[in-house]
């Protein structure tokens, strides 16, 4: 082995140490949720080995059932799926018009949506919930699930434009020629084509529903109408000493996100980063 | 006979802008009620004294302001959201730019990297706090601790670093920051090295050939190459870290109060505790020009970076 390769070899392995030690600072912390959710309320302050001796897994069976997690987790299920069908439809059926078809005002519309997405009001959310007391709102999923549609909707019309203005028209021309209909147009040629689009759309969104905090604080009280999120600060402060129950209870909230996550890291990698840099780049485009 | 044609033109004409017009109308119906109303309400709302639940709102002008002006908890507020946010600048940042650089090239075991950096960004931050809250408890039970950051302390031979991590307000601000970027590195982490990814290798090889050593290289061509990407890193950064609020709330509640509000917590007491909307407005206001503020200094100094 000459000095060269010495050399490299040292390289490499530093390196590597350092990667592998903040990999293990990102799943440590999950591994240990995890761990202490298979825990009783009696081993789990005493026992700290990596493995414990016994493992509980009742405390899943619990947290579903008399933590309520059931209720949160079908409710969160809810929320994503309608949130995210309504989206797509929605912002594709609006990115669509912006991008093939003419009307008076196209412009000011677009900017209308593009605007919103560059101006921060981090209030904004006192003004919404008067609305919605006000509207008759306030603990509905109805009412939330609109408000969370127009929380992902600038975005993702941004992002389907972007990918219509790009896509080829032939396709569309040769449909419009055989007599289809706008309508059809939209449904039957464009919106298979912009399937990797449509893709970054639902992974971006479902994260951010999944994950939503605040506007399920404000908006819902009733305990059958909460998502996971809201469930999970309510289940904290009502019993914050249980701890393995609420680690169930994370266990439960961070699972599917996780899963999903896993399977498709390739995608969400990829639809999250285009996500956020579209949302820069228009941010910086429009200024 | 031409008048009638063109008539009946018109009118097929204006049917057509009608029908392109209907595919954004559900688009511009829910943006309209649900951002574009708030939007200008936020505004009506802060002239006035209003505790969210009477028919009357009196109005007040300018007084909420002046009164925000003078309130010593917000300015502190907002120093708390800019200390979490210098955090995640250079520590969050740094972190990511060097894992981003160790990745840039064929290392075994990259996808596994990418996989795991980004964990902590797909979690929601209720999960993130309260696992944290977990680790970092400062409980005692039966002589033991009950967090594993001050078990692992005390077992290591280093009793004197354990601490109320969460309880004492000289730990519990460093500890949210801390805890914020590990969360958010993984987003700066992803995009830098897309940013690096793009970068043309052979600029890397004539540098080379011209007798430039590692150092130099990153100086004189990574930097340079980077900025645009490193610029969009910053502004999602400090705009995200200044409006942090969920994982504070998760980690340590209201239970520090004063010492761990940021503005966005400052405008739920408002709200929800003292039943002053039109006080929590106009923090919001505030707090949305002062955001809106930094991005036009940010996108300045941008440009004028592109231009040297």
């Amino acid at each position: 082995m000459d000095q060269y390769q010495v050399k490299r070899i040292l390289k490499s392995t530093a390196t590597h140490a350092f990667l592998l030690s903040v990999a293990l600072t990102c799943l440590f912390p999950i591994f240990w949720m995890v761990r202490s959710a298979l825990m009783t309320n009696e081993t789990v302050f005493i026992d700290k080995s990596l493995i414990p001796a016994s493992l509980q897994f009742g405390n899943f069976y619990t947290a579903w059932l008399e933590g309520n997690f059931g209720v949160y987790f079908l409710n969160s299920v809810l929320y994503t799926t309608a949130v995210v069908i309504g989206i797509v439809l929605i912002s594709s059926l609006a990115a669509y018009s912006f991008s093939r078809l003419q009307f008076p005002g196209k412009n000011i519309f677009f900017y209308m949506f593009v605007a919103a997405m560059m101006i921060p009001l981090p209030g904004s959310f006192v003004p919404l919930y008067v609305l919605m007391n006000n509207l008759h709102l306030v603990n509905t999923r109805f009412g939330y699930i609109l408000c969370m549609i127009n929380v992902g909707l600038s975005l993702s019309i941004l992002l389907l434009k972007t990918f219509f203005d790009k896509m080829p028209q032939d396709l569309e021309n040769a449909a419009r020629i055989d007599g289809c209909s706008k309508l059809g147009l939209w449904w039957h040629v464009a919106l298979p084509l912009a399937r990797p689009a449509i893709a970054v759309i639902v992974i971006f969104n479902s994260l951010n529903v999944w994950n939503e905090y605040i506007l399920a604080t404000l908006l819902l009280n009733d305990k059958s109408l909460m998502p996971l999120q809201r469930g999970l600060m309510v289940f904290q402060g009502a019993h914050s000493v249980d701890y393995p129950l609420l680690m169930a209870g994370l266990t439960i909230a961070a699972a599917p996100i996780l899963l999903v996550y896993l399977f498709m890291q390739k995608h969400i990698i990829k639809g999250l980063s285009s996500g956020a840099v579209i949302t820069l780049d228009k941010r910086t485009k429009y200024f | 006979m031409s008048a009638i044609t063109s008539k009946i033109f018109n009118a097929a004409y204006a049917k057509d802008k009608f029908e392109n017009f209907l595919f954004i109308v559900p688009a511009v119906l829910i943006f309209s009620i649900f951002y574009i109303y708030p939007f200008f309400d936020i505004f009506n709302l802060s002239l006035h004294e209003w505790n969210g639940i009477d028919l009357s709102r009196e109005f007040v002008g300018l007084q909420n302001f002046q009164e925000l002006i003078h309130d010593k908890v917000w300015w502190m507020s907002l120093w708390h959201a800019a200390f979490i946010t210098i955090i995640a600048l250079t520590l969050q940042n740094a972190l990511a730019f060097a894992l981003a650089l160790a990745c840039d090239r064929e290392i075994r075991m990259k996808r596994f990297y990418m996989v795991v950096f980004f964990i902590p960004p797909v979690l929601s931050e209720v999960v993130v706090g309260l696992i944290w809250q977990w680790i970092l408890n400062a409980g005692m039970q039966n002589g033991e601790h009950i967090g594993l950051l001050n078990y692992w302390l005390a077992k290591s031979g280093l009793p004197q670093l354990v601490h109320n991590w969460l309880s004492d307000p000289a730990t519990a601000l460093p500890c949210i920051a801390i805890v914020h970027s590990w969360k958010g590195f993984g987003w700066g982490f992803i995009m830098l090295l897309a940013g690096l990814r793009i970068i043309d290798r052979e600029l890397y090889e004539a540098a080379k050939v011209d007798g430039a050593g590692s150092l130099s290289i990153f100086k004189n061509v990574t930097l340079p190459m980077m900025v645009p990407v490193i610029f969009v890193v910053v502004v999602l950064t400090i705009l995200g870290s200044m409006q942090v609020f969920v994982l504070i709330l998760s980690m340590v509640g209201h239970g520090l109060v004063y010492h761990t509000e940021v503005p966005v917590t400052r405008i739920l007491v408002s709200m929800s505790e003292t039943n002053r909307f039109g006080y929590a407005c106009a923090q919001g206001v505030t707090f949305g020009v002062i955001l809106v503020m930094v991005s036009v200094v940010l996108k300045q100094i941008s440009n004028r970076m592109k231009q040297e």
